[in-house]
C-alpha cells in the first residue's frame, strides 16, 4: 500500500540573488513497511525533501510547485495547525545528532509522555506505560528505571534509540530518518540501522532513510533514490540500481563507495563539484562532470523517464527502464 | 550536592575574610584614629591611654583578628559621627534599601522575562522593534538622568508621585515597611522604576537573545517535528533552557542593584543604607563605611551561592549525583 507520494515537488528560497530552487521536480513514493534510501552529495537536497514532506521548511523557503500526498490526501497545503497534528502522529522524523536532539532539561520520560499525550488521548499512567514499552522496544535496558533519567545520562547510541522511540511512539505511518547514524560511533551505527529495519518490519512504518553510506543502502533499503543538484536522477529497486546503475552519476557513486563513517563532500572518482543552486547549468546539472556527455546534455535538461518506482533522468537512457 | 555546598561555604568564608581585611585597612588609611578621639591639646600620656583602651597598641594582626571576631557578631563599634552603634544605624536603614531593591528586582523580572519572550517569538513585529529601541535607550542613559526625568514628569509636571522620601512607614518589630500605606507605596514607584530600568532592559535583551538561540537548537526542531504545540515548545521546552543562564546574570545583577541603590537613594533622598554610606563618606565616618562594605559583600556572597545552588537544581546536567552515562 502506498503511504506517501511526492510529485514534481519544487522548493524555492527567495533571496537577494534571486530565487533559488533548493529542490526541483522531485517525485517519489514509499509504501508501508518499505525503506526508501536516499543518497547524494552534500547539498543535493535530501534534507530539504524531508523538510518539505514534514512541513518544516524554514521561511522564506516554500513549496513552489508539486504535490505531497499521504495516503492519497494532499498534505502540502494544510493549515499550520492541521500540519502540526500530523507531525509525530502520522509522519515522524529522526535527526542526525542524538546528542543535541533531546531537550537536556527534561527527562526522557517527560519528553516521551508529552509526545504520546499530544497525539493520543491517554491518561498519564497509560502514556507512561506506553513510553516504557517503547523504550523497551528500541532496546533500552531496564526502561522502568531509565525513563526518569535525563538525556545526558545516556550514551550517544542509547540517545539515538530514545530519539527513535520519540519519533515512533505515536505510531506514524511514515518516518523520515535524516542521516540517523552519521554522528554515532562506527560500532553502534550498524545496531541503529538494524533496529530501524526491525521496527519497519514490525510496525509497517514506511521509512525514508537519508544516508551517505552506500553500504547501509545496500543492506537496509528496499529502493533507493539518488539525488543530484536538487533533483532525483535515478530511483529504483536497490538491487537494480546498485548492480545496474543507469545514470552516470550513480555509476560514479558506486565506484566511489566510501568506507563506513566517511562523509564524502566531493567524490574523488568524479571530477569537479556539484553546482550550487544558483549556478546550475542550463541542461543536465551533471553534464560538466559527466564522462558520457553528449551535445544535447548541455542544451536540454533530461526529464525523469519511467515510473514512480523506477526512473532515470538521463539522455543516455532512451527507453523506459523495466 | 553537600560537598558542593561545603566547598562554596568555605570559599565564601575566605572571600569575607579578604573583604574584612580591606574594611580593616580603611581605618589605617584614614590616619590615626586617636587624633579624632582626644582633645587637640591632649598629652602624650592621655593619647597613649586612649590608644591602649582601644587596643591600638597591639600588633596589627591581633587588631585584625579582633575586628573580624567582633564583625562576625555584627559589632562594628560606634559611628564616629554621632556615637551610635553602627549596627543600629544599619539596621534602621536596611529595610528601606531592602524594600527598594526587592521591588526593583521584582519589576525587572516580572516585566523583563515576558517582554524578552515576546520579542523573541515575534522578532519582526512592530512592538518588538519599538521595545528594542526603548531598551537601547534604557541601557545607555545614565540612571541619574532617568531619575531626574522621572521626577520632572511625574512629580513636578503631573504631581502624581512624591519626589523624595519613603512616605508614611509602619513599624513591624525593628522593620519599618512602606508596603502598608498608600503614601509608602506611592513613594516606592519612582525610585524603584529608576533603579530597575537598567536591569529590566538587560533582562529583556538577555531573555530575547537566549530564547532566540534556544529556538534554533536541534531539540526544538525535533520537538516541532514531533508535532508538539507551540505553547509547549515555547514555554516548556524553550523557556526552561532560556532561564538557566538568565538566573546567573540576574543573581549578579541583584548585587548590582544594591550597589546602584546608592545613586537612586541620593536622587530621591531615600533613607536607605546607600544614603547612609554617602553621608559616612562625606564625614569620613570609617566604622559605617567599613560595616557597609562588609554587609554588601556578605549579601553578594550569599546571592552568588544561592544562584549556583539554583543553577544546579534547574540544570540536571550539573546534578552530579547519579549522573553516570550508560554505555
Ligand atoms: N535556509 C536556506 N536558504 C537557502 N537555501 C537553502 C537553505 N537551506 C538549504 N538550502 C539549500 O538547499 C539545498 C539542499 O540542501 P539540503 O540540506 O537538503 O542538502 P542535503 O542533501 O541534505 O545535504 P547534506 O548531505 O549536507 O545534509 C542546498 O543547496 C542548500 O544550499
Ligand atoms: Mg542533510
Amino acid at each position: 500500500m502506498t503511504i506517501l507520494t511526492v510529485e514534481n515537488l519544487t522548493v524555492c528560497f527567495p533571496g537577494r540573488r534571486g530565487t533559488i530552487n533548493a529542490i526541483e521536480d522531485v517525485s517519489l513514493s514509499v509504501s508501508a513497511g518499505e525503506i526508501l534510501g536516499m543518497v547524494g552529495e552534500s547539498g543535493a537536497g535530501k534534507s530539504m525533501t524531508g523538510a518539505a514532506i514534514i512541513g518544516l521548511i524554514e521561511p522564506p523557503g516554500r513549496i513552489a510547485k508539486g504535490e505531497i500526498r499521504l495516503e492519497g490526501e494532499r498534505i502540502d497545503n494544510l493549515r499550520p495547525e492541521a500540519m502540526r497534528r500530523l507531525r509525530g502522529r502520522r509522519i515522524g522524523a529522526i535527526f542526525q545528532d542524538p546528542l543535541t536532539s533531546l531537550n537536556p532539561v527534561l527527562t526522557v520520560g517527560e519528553q516521551l509522555i508529552e509526545t504520546i499525550q499530544t497525539h493520543l488521548r491517554l491518561p498519564r499512567s497509560q502514556a507512561r506505560e506506553r513510553a516504557i514499552d517503547w523504550l523497551r522496544r528500541v532496546g533500552i535496558p531496564a526502561p522502568e528505571a531509565r525513563i526518569d533519567t535525563y538525556p545526558h545520562q545516556y550514551s550517544g547510541g542509547m540517545r539515538q534509540r530514545v530519539v527513535i522511540a520519540l519519533a515512533l511512539c505515536a505510531e506514524p505511518q511514515l518516518v523520515i530518518a535524516d542521516e540517523p547514524t552519521t554522528a554515532l560511533d562506527v560500532s553502534v551505527q550498524a545496531q541503529i540501522i538494524a533496529l530501524l529495519r526491525k521496527l519497519a518490519r514490525e510496525t509497517g512504518v514506511a521509512v525514508i532513510l537519508v544516508t551517505h553510506d552506500m553500504g547501509v543502502i545496500a543492506e537496509t533499503a528496499d529502493r533507493v533514490a539518488v539525488m543530484y543538484a536538487g533533483r532525483i536522477v535515478e530511483i529504483g529497486e536497490v538491487a537494480d540500481v546498485l548492480t545496474a546503475p543507469k545514470h552516470p552519476y550513480t555509476s560514479g557513486l558506486m565506484a566511489s563507495i566510501p568506507r563506513i563513517g566517511e562523509r564524502p563532500e566531493t567524490l574523488p572518482q568524479i571530477e569537479g563539484a556539484m553546482p550550487r543552486p544558483h549556478a546550475r547549468p542550463e541542461g543536465c546539472a551533471f553534464a560538466p562532470r559527466c564522462p558520457h556527455r553528449m551535445e544535447i546534455c548541455t542544451r536540454e535538461r533530461p526529464e525523469p523517464r519511467g515510473t514512480l518506482t523506477r526512473s532515470v533522468a538521463c539522455h543516455l537512457t532512451e527507453e523506459v527502464p523495466a | 550536592m553537600l560537598g558542593f555546598l561545603i566547598r562554596r561555604i568555605i570559599q565564601s568564608i575566605f572571600v569575607m575574610l579578604a573583604v574584612a581585611l580591606i574594611a580593616f585597612m580603611m581605618f589605617r588609611f584614614m590616619g590615626d584614629p586617636v587624633n579624632s578621639l582626644v582633645a587637640e591639646n591632649a598629652t602624650v600620656e592621655e593619647r597613649d591611654a586612649v590608644r591602649e583602651r582601644l587596643g591600638l597598641d597591639q600588633p596589627l594582626w591581633v587588631q585584625y583578628g579582633r575586628f573580624v571576631a567582633r564583625a562576625a557578631t555584627g559589632d562594628f563599634g560606634l559611628s564616629w559621627r554621632n556615637a551610635r552603634p553602627v549596627s543600629t544605624l544599619l539596621a534602621e536603614r536596611f529595610p528601606a534599601t531592602a524594600e527598594l531593591v526587592l521591588v526593583a528586582a521584582g519589576l525587572s523580572l516580572l516585566l523583563g522575562i515576558p517582554l524578552g519572550i515576546l520579542t523573541a517569538l515575534r522578532p519582526h513585529s512592530f512592538s518588538t522593534q519599538t521595545l528594542q529601541f526603548f531598551s537601547l535607550i534604557g541601557i545607555s542613559l545614565p540612571t541619574f538622568v532617568t531619575g531626574i526625568l522621572l521626577i520632572l514628569v511625574f512629580s513636578v509636571w503631573l504631581g502624581w508621585l512624591p519626589s523624595f522620601g519613603r512616605g508614611t512607614v509602619v513599624d513591624i518589630g525593628w522593620w519599618s515597611t512602606g508596603f502598608l500605606t498608600l503614601s509608602g507605596l506611592k513613594a516606592l514607584v519612582l525610585p524603584s522604576v529608576m533603579l530597575c530600568l537598567f536591569q529590566l532592559t538587560l533582562i529583556m535583551r538577555l531573555v530575547r537573545a537566549e530564547m532566540m538561540e534556544v529556538l534554533r537548537t536541534d531539540y526544538i526542531k525535533f520537538a516541532r517535528a514531533r508535532g508538539l504545540t507551540n505553547r509547549s515548545i515555547h514555554f516548556r521546552h524553550a523557556l526552561k533552557n532560556t532561564l538557566i543562564p538568565v538566573i546567573t546574570i540576574f543573581g549578579l545583577q541583584l548585587g548590582g542593584l544594591i550597589a546602584f541603590a546608592i545613586v537612586t537613594e541620593t536622587v530621591f533622598q531615600w533613607p536607605g543604607m546607600g544614603a547612609l554610606f554617602i553621608q559616612a563618606v562625606s564625614f569620613g565616618d570609617v566604622p559605617v563605611m567599613a560595616a557597609y562594605l562588609v554587609l554588601v559583600s556578605l549579601i553578594f556572597v550569599v546571592i552568588n551561592t544561592t544562584v549556583d545552588l539554583l543553577y544546579a537544581v534547574l540544570d540536571p546536567r550539573l546534578r552530579v549525583d547519579g549522573a553516570r552515562a550508560a554505555h
